[in-house]
C-alpha cells in the first residue's frame, strides 16, 4: 500500500514537472505575468509529491517490505536502522530518486530565495529545472522504478546491503555529492535562461555566484567524503585511486571550480561572457556525465556498483538532449550577448584566465584519461587500462602550476597592476617559503627529496601571499581590527579556500612522499617496527555484530625509543568481517588519527597456523588532506552567504540586444512584489 | 576595439600553442602508461609482450591457490575455459578474491613465461563478472565452437 | 569563423556522445551474437529430482548416482527446449520463476540448470514454489556453466532439436520478454522441427 501511494506520489510529481516546465516558459514567450507567476508554486507541489515518494520508500525498507523488489535486493530484515534508512540510496533505483528529490529540493530554493530576481528571469530558470526533472521522473518510472513488486512470491528475507556501503561515510558521501552535482543544475538553468533571454549581465553573475559556490561546496564534501570512505573502508590505505567513479566526480568538481573563477571576472568586469556560459553548461553537463558513467556500467570500475545498459540508453538519450540541445542553444545565441571587453595582461582578470585554461586543461586530461579506455575499445585497439601514473604524471605539474599563479593572482588589482607595484609583493613569498620547507622536513627529520620540497615551497608560497595580502587589504587608519571586520565575507571565503588548497598540498605532498607502508606476514605474538612505531600482534578473536560475524585481531602499538617493558599507548582492532546474508568478506581497518599522523593496521587473510597477512602503514599528515578540503568547502559556503548576492538590483545594464517588451511586464510584477 | 580584437587573437594563440604541448604530453603519457588486457589463451599462444606491463583476467581455478609458508608470496592459476595461466603475487589478496570466481591481475610476463602480478582485483559480487574476463571467456567459448565445427565439417 | 567556432563544443559533444553510445554496444551483458548456433557442451551430471532430499545449508554429501543415470548433452536432442540457469541465491531468479511456471504450463518445455548451489536448498525451493522444469541439471561446481559462458543467474538459452543454441537471454524471464522475443524465436525453431519430420 505504502509502495503504491509513493509510485503513485512519483507520477503526480511527473506530472507537476511537466507542467512547471512548460507553463512559465509559454508565459514568457506569450508575455503573460499570470503563466511566469505559476512557476513557484508548482515547484513548490513538485517538491512535497517526491518528498512524499521518498519518505514512502523509506518507510518500506524500514518495515522490511520485501515484497518491494528494491528493499529485498538492498537491505535486510538484521541490518540496523540507520543502514536500512541509508541502504535507500544504496543502489540503482533508490539514488535516482534521492538525486530527483534533491533537485526538487534546489528548485525550491531557487523558487524561496529569488525574491529579488525579475519575474521572467525565475520563470525560465524554474522551467529549466522542469525539464531536468521530467527527465528524470520519466527515467526512474519507466526503466528503474524502486516501488516494483515482487508479487507472487515475495522472499522471506532480503538479499543485504552491499558490506562496502554499511558505513557512516557511505551513509552521507553520496547525498552530499549529489546535492553537489544536482546544485550544478541551478547554474545550468541560470546560464540557459540568459541563452533564453538574449541577456546576460554583471546582476546576472551576481545572481548566479552564490549557487554556484553553494553546490561547488556540496561536492566539494562530497568528494572529500568519498575519499574518506576509500581511505578507512576499502582497505588498502589509498585516499585517491584515479578509478573513473572518483573521476567522475571530480571532473564536475574542476568546471564548477572554473566556472566560480570565471563568474568572479563577469561580474566584476563583464568578461568572458560566453566561456562562463560555456562553463556552466559543462559544469552539470559532467555531472550528469557522472552519472551516467557510474549508473550505465560502460566503464566499468572498481566501485561502480550498478550496471545496465538498458537504462544506459536511456541516460545517453536524456544526456543528448540536455547537454546536445544546451551546447546548440549555446552556439546559435551567445553571440548576442556582446562584444567581449578588452584586459590588462598583468591584472586580476589574466590570473583569473590562466586559473581557468590551467584547470579546463587539467579536466581534459582528466576525461581523456577516463574515456581513453572506451575509445580505444570502440576504435578496436585492444582492452585498455589507463593506470594512476597518467594521471600523476600530468596532475601533479598542473596542480603545482595552479597552486603557484593562485597565490600571486589573487593579489593582483583588477583592471591593471603595473610591474614595479607587483614585484614587490613576490619578495616575502618567493623568500619565505622554500625556508619554512627546508625547515620543515629538517626539523621532522625526513630526507630533503627534490619533490617534496617543491611541494612544499609552493603550498607554503600560496600561503605567504594570501597572508601578505590579507595583511595589507586589512590595514585601516582606525587599527587592524576594524579593517579586518570591514573585509567581505566574499573575500574571507577566497582566503579560506585558498588556504585550504594549501593545507591539501601539503598533506598530498608529505603523505605520499613520507609514508611507511608494510605488508607483512604476523603471527600471533610477534611484533614489527615501522617509523618509529612499534606494533605487537596480541590476538584474533571471534566476535559478533548485528549481521556479521568477525575475526577480532588486536595490535598493541608502542613508541619504538620507549623500552620494551613500556605500556602500549594504544590498542588497535582491525577486523576481518564475514557478512551473513551474502557470505561476502570485508576488511575493516583500524585507524589511530592524529593531525601530524595515522596508524593504520588492516588484516588480510588467515595464512595457517596462527598467521595472518597484515597490512600495517604509518602515514603522516594524511588528515590535512582532508581538513583542506574542508577549508575548501567552508571557504565557498562563506562567499555563499555574503550579503552582497542578496541586495535588490542595482545597477542592472540594460542589454543591447534584450527584447525590452519581454522585460517589462516581468518588472512591473517583479515590483508589485516587493 | 581594434585593441580588443589584438588581445583576442593573442589569447587565441596563447590557448592554441598551450593546448598543443598539452596535447603532445598526452599522446606520450598515454603511449607509456596504458595496460593492455590479454585472455589467458592469448598469452598461451605468446600474443602478449614480455616484460610489459599488462593485465590478464579469467576465472581462479579450484584448488590452485598455493601460499608460502613463511611470506606473503602466493600463486593462482586463471582460466578462460581453454588455457590457463600461472599467476605469482607478493601481497595481500582482496576480500573477495575466491577460488572460481572472476579476478584481474596488473604486472608483468617474465622471460620464463610466468605471470608477476603487481596488482590483483577480484570481482566485486555474484551476479556481476568483469567485462574483460566475460569478453575472454567468450572468445574461448566462441574458438572451442569453431574447432567443434571444423572437426565436425572434416567428417 | 566567430559562429562557426561556437558550434565546436557541440561538435566534441556529439563525437563523445556517439563513442559513448557504441561502448553502451559493446557491454558484455548485451547478448554476443557470435553465440549463436553453437552446439550445446558436453556434460554428465545428475538430475536434481534423482538425489536424495537434503536440507537446506547442510553439505551435500557425495552420492554415487548409475553413469547411465546420469543427464548428458543427449537430453536436449529431439525436442525444443529452453535451459534456464537458476540458484537460490538468486533473488530475480525468484521474481522470473512464477512466469517460468506460467511459460511451462503452455506446453513449453524448460530445463533448469542449477548452477553453483546447495541441493537440499533447491530442492526446497522447487517444492515451495512448484516446478516449472522437466529436469534440473545440478551443477554445484559451475562447470558446466563455464562450458556454456554462464555470466550469472539468471540466463536462459534457446536450444533447438539438434541440441543447438539460437539464442541466450541474459536476466529476467518476464512477460514482455518472453512475447517480445523468447516466443517467437521459440515458434520458429518449433516450425522448423516440424518442417523436418515432414520431410522425413
Amino acid at each position: 500500500m505504502i509502495a503504491e501511494l509513493g509510485h503513485f506520489a512519483l507520477i503526480l510529481a511527473l506530472c507537476l514537472a511537466f507542467a512547471q516546465a512548460l507553463i512559465p516558459l509559454a508565459g514568457t514567450i506569450a508575455h503573460k505575468p499570470l503563466w511566469m507567476a505559476t512557476a513557484r508554486p508548482l515547484s513548490t507541489g513538485q517538491f512535497v509529491f517526491v518528498a512524499i515518494s521518498f519518505a514512502c520508500l523509506v518507510t518500506v525498507f524500514l518495515q522490511d517490505d520485501f515484497t518491494v523488489a528494491y528493499v529485498a535486493n538492498n537491505s535486510n530484515s538484521l541490518l540496523p536502522y540507520y543502514y536500512k534508512v541509508s541502504a535507500v540510496w544504496g543502489a540503482h533505483e533508490g539514488s535516482l530518486l534521492l538525486w530527483a528529490l534533491i533537485l526538487a529540493g534546489w528548485t525550491l530554493a531557487v523558487a524561496i530565495f529569488s525574491r529579488t530576481l525579475p519575474l521572467d528571469m525565475v520563470a525560465r530558470v524554474l522551467a529549466v529545472m522542469g525539464m531536468i526533472a521530467v527527465g528524470f521522473y520519466l527515467f526512474m518510472l519507466l526503466t528503474s522504478n524502486p516501488f516494483e513488486r515482487l508479487l507472487p512470491f515475495p522472499p522471506v528475507d532480503g538479499k543485504d546491503l552491499n558490506p562496502l556501503l554499511q558505513d557512516i561515510g557511505l551513509i552521507i558521501h553520496p547525498p552530499l555529492l549529489y546535492m553537489g552535482y544536482v546544485g550544478f543544475s541551478v547554474a545550468f538553468a541560470f546560464a540557459i535562461a540568459a541563452l533564453l533571454a538574449g541577456r546576460m549581465d554583471s546582476a546576472w553573475a551576481r545572481w548566479t555566484r552564490p549557487w554556484t559556490n553553494a553546490a561547488w561546496s556540496f561536492l566539494t564534501v562530497g568528494i572529500f567524503l568519498g575519499s574518506w570512505w576509500a581511505y578507512y573502508e576499502l582497505g588498502w590505505g589509498g585516499w585517491w585511486f584515479w578509478d573513473p567513479v572518483e573521476n567522475a566526480s571530480l571532473m564536475p568538481w574542476l568546471a564548477g571550480t572554473a566556472l566560480i573563477h570565471s563568474l568572479a571576472a563577469s561580474e566584476k568586469r563583464g568578461l568572458f561572457r560566453s566561456w562562463t556560459l560555456l562553463l556552466a553548461i559543462l559544469a552539470f553537463s559532467l555531472s550528469l556525465l557522472g552519472t551516467f558513467l557510474v549508473r550505465s556500467g560502460v566503464l566499468t570500475s572498481v566501485h561502480a556498483f550498478a550496471t545496465d545498459p538498458t537504462r544506459g540508453v536511456f541516460i545517453l538519450a536524456f544526456l543528448g538532449v540536455v547537454i546536445g540541445g544546451s551546447l546548440l542553444l549555446f552556439a546559435l545565441r551567445s553571440s548576442t550577448l556582446g562584444a567581449t571587453a578588452s584586459f590588462n595582461w598583468l591584472s586580476r582578470e589574466a590570473g583569473l584566465l590562466l586559473n581557468n585554461v590551467l584547470l579546463v586543461v587539467t579536466l581534459a586530461m582528466v576525461l581523456l584519461g577516463t574515456l581513453y579506455p572506451l575509445v580505444a575499445d570502440v576504435l578496436g585497439w585492444g582492452k585498455i587500462s589507463v593506470g594512476p601514473p597518467y594521471f600523476n604524471f600530468f596532475f601533479v605539474p598542473l596542480g603545482l602550476l595552479l597552486v603557484l599563479s593562485m597565490g600571486a593572482g589573487a593579489s593582483l588589482q583588477w583592471k591593471r597592476q603595473t610591474p614595479g607595484s607587483f614585484m614587490p609583493l613576490l619578495k616575502a613569498p618567493a623568500f619565505i617559503s622554500p625556508i619554512l620547507a627546508v625547515l620543515w622536513l629538517l626539523l621532522a627529520g625526513w630526507d630533503l627529496k627534490v619533490v617534496s620540497l617543491i611541494g612544499l615551497t609552493a603550498a607554503l608560497w600560496l600561503i605567504v601571499f594570501t597572508l601578505q595580502d590579507v595583511w595589507k587589504k586589512s590595514a585601516h587608519s582606525a587599527g587592524r581590527g576594524i579593517g579586518m571586520a570591514r573585509l567581505k565575507p566574499s573575500y574571507w571565503g577566497m582566503v579560506i579556500a585558498h588556504l585550504g588548497i594549501a593545507v591539501l598540498a601539503i598533506g598530498i605532498t608529505l603523505t605520499s612522499n613520507y609514508s611507511d607502508q608494510r605488508d607483512v606476514r604476523l603471527v600471533t605474538g610477534e611484533r614489527i617496527q615501522v617509523a618509529g612505531y612499534g606494533f605487537l600482534f596480541e590476538s584474533v578473536e571471534q566476535v559478533r555484530g548485528p549481521n556479521y560475524i568477525a575475526q577480532q585481531g588486536s595490535f598493541a602499538v608502542f613508541v619504538s625509543d620507549d623500552g620494551v617493558d613500556a605500556k602500549p599507548f594504544t590498542t588497535l582492532h582491525p577486523e576481518k568481517r564475514r557478512y551473513l546474508a551474502t557470505g561476502n568478506m570485508m576488511t575493516e581497518a583500524d585507524i589511530d588519527g592524529g593531525l601530524f599522523r595515522d596508524l593504520y593496521v588492516a588484516l588480510g587473510e588467515p595464512l595457517g597456523d596462527g598467521a595472518w597477512s597484515v597490512r600495517v602503514y604509518v602515514k603522516p599528515y594524511i588528515r590535512w588532506i582532508w581538513l583542506g578540503a574542508m577549508m575548501i568547502a567552508l571557504g565557498g559556503v562563506i562567499a555563499a552567504i555574503d550579503k552582497r548576492y542578496r541586495k535588490a538590483r542595482v545597477n542592472v545594464q540594460q542589454p543591447a540586444v534584450a527584447a525590452p517588451s519581454a522585460a517589462s511586464p516581468a518588472l512591473a510584477l517583479a515590483k508589485k512584489e516587493s | 576595439m581594434k585593441a580588443a580584437r589584438k588581445q583576442r587573437l593573442l589569447v587565441v594563440i596563447f590557448i592554441v600553442v598551450i593546448a598543443t604541448l598539452i596535447v603532445g604530453l598526452l599522446t606520450y603519457a598515454l603511449r607509456e602508461n596504458i595496460n593492455l588486457f590479454y585472455t589467458p589463451s592469448q598469452i598461451a599462444e605468446e600474443e602478449a609482450p614480455r616484460n610489459t606491463q599488462i593485465r590478464v583476467g579469467g576465472m581462479v581455478v579450484v584448488d590452485s591457490l598455493q601460499r608460502a609458508s613463511d611470506s606473503l608470496d602466493s600463486s593462482f592459476l586463471v582460466t578462460d575455459g581453454s588455457a590457463t595461466l600461472l599467476i605469482h603475487y607478493s601481497g595481500i589478496l582482496p576480500d573477495l578474491f575466491a577460488e572460481d570466481e572472476a579476478a584481474v591481475a596488473t604486472g608483468a610476463l617474465d622471460d620464463d613465461g610466468v605471470f608477476v602480478a603487481q596488482q590483483v582485483l577480484a570481482k566485486h559480487d555474484e551476479e556481476y563478472t568483469p567485462p574483460e574476463v566475460a569478453d575472454a571467456m567468450q572468445q574461448a567459448i566462441d574458438k572451442k565452437a569453431k574447432a567443434l565445427q571444423s572437426s565436425e565439417a572434416a567428417y | 569563423m566567430d559562429r562557426i567556432k561556437l558550434f565546436i563544443p557541440l561538435i566534441i559533444f556529439v563525437v563523445l556522445a556517439a563513442m559513448l553510445y557504441w561502448g553502451l554496444g559493446r557491454d558484455p551483458n548485451a547478448m554476443p551474437s557470435a553465440l549463436i548456433s553453437r552446439p550445446m557442451p558436453a556434460f554428465q551430471l545428475p538430475d536434481l529430482q534423482q538425489l536424495p532430499a537434503g536440507e537446506a545449508g547442510e553439505e551435500s554429501t557425495p552420492v554415487v548416482i548409475a553413469e547411465a543415470d546420469m543427464l548428458t548433452e543427449k537430453l536436449f536432442l529431439g525436442e525444443v527446449s529452453l535451459l534456464n540457469v537458476w540458484a537460490t541465491w538468486c533473488v530475480s531468479c525468484r521474481v522470473e520463476h512464477p512466469y517460468l511456471l506460467d511459460i511451462a504450463e503452455t506446453g513449453v518445455r524448460i530445463i533448469g540448470l542449477n548452477y553453483k548451489d546447495e541441493v537440499g536448498a533447491a530442492q526446497q525451493w522447487l517444492t515451495k514454489f512448484g516446478d516449472p522444469y522437466t529436469h534440473t541439471i545440478v551443477d554445484n561446481t559451475g562447470g558446466m556453466g563455464l562450458d556454456l559462458g554462464v555470466f550469472g543467474a539468471p540466463e536462459t538459452y534457446l536450444v533447438d532439436h539438434l541440441g543447438v543454441i539460437h539464442y541466450k537471454h541474459i536476466g529476467v524471464v518476464d512477460d514482455r520478454v518472453w512475447r517480445s522475443t523468447l516466443q517467437p524465436k521459440y515458434q520458429q525453431l518449433v516450425a522448423a522441427l516440424a518442417q523436418s519430420v515432414n520431410k522425413q
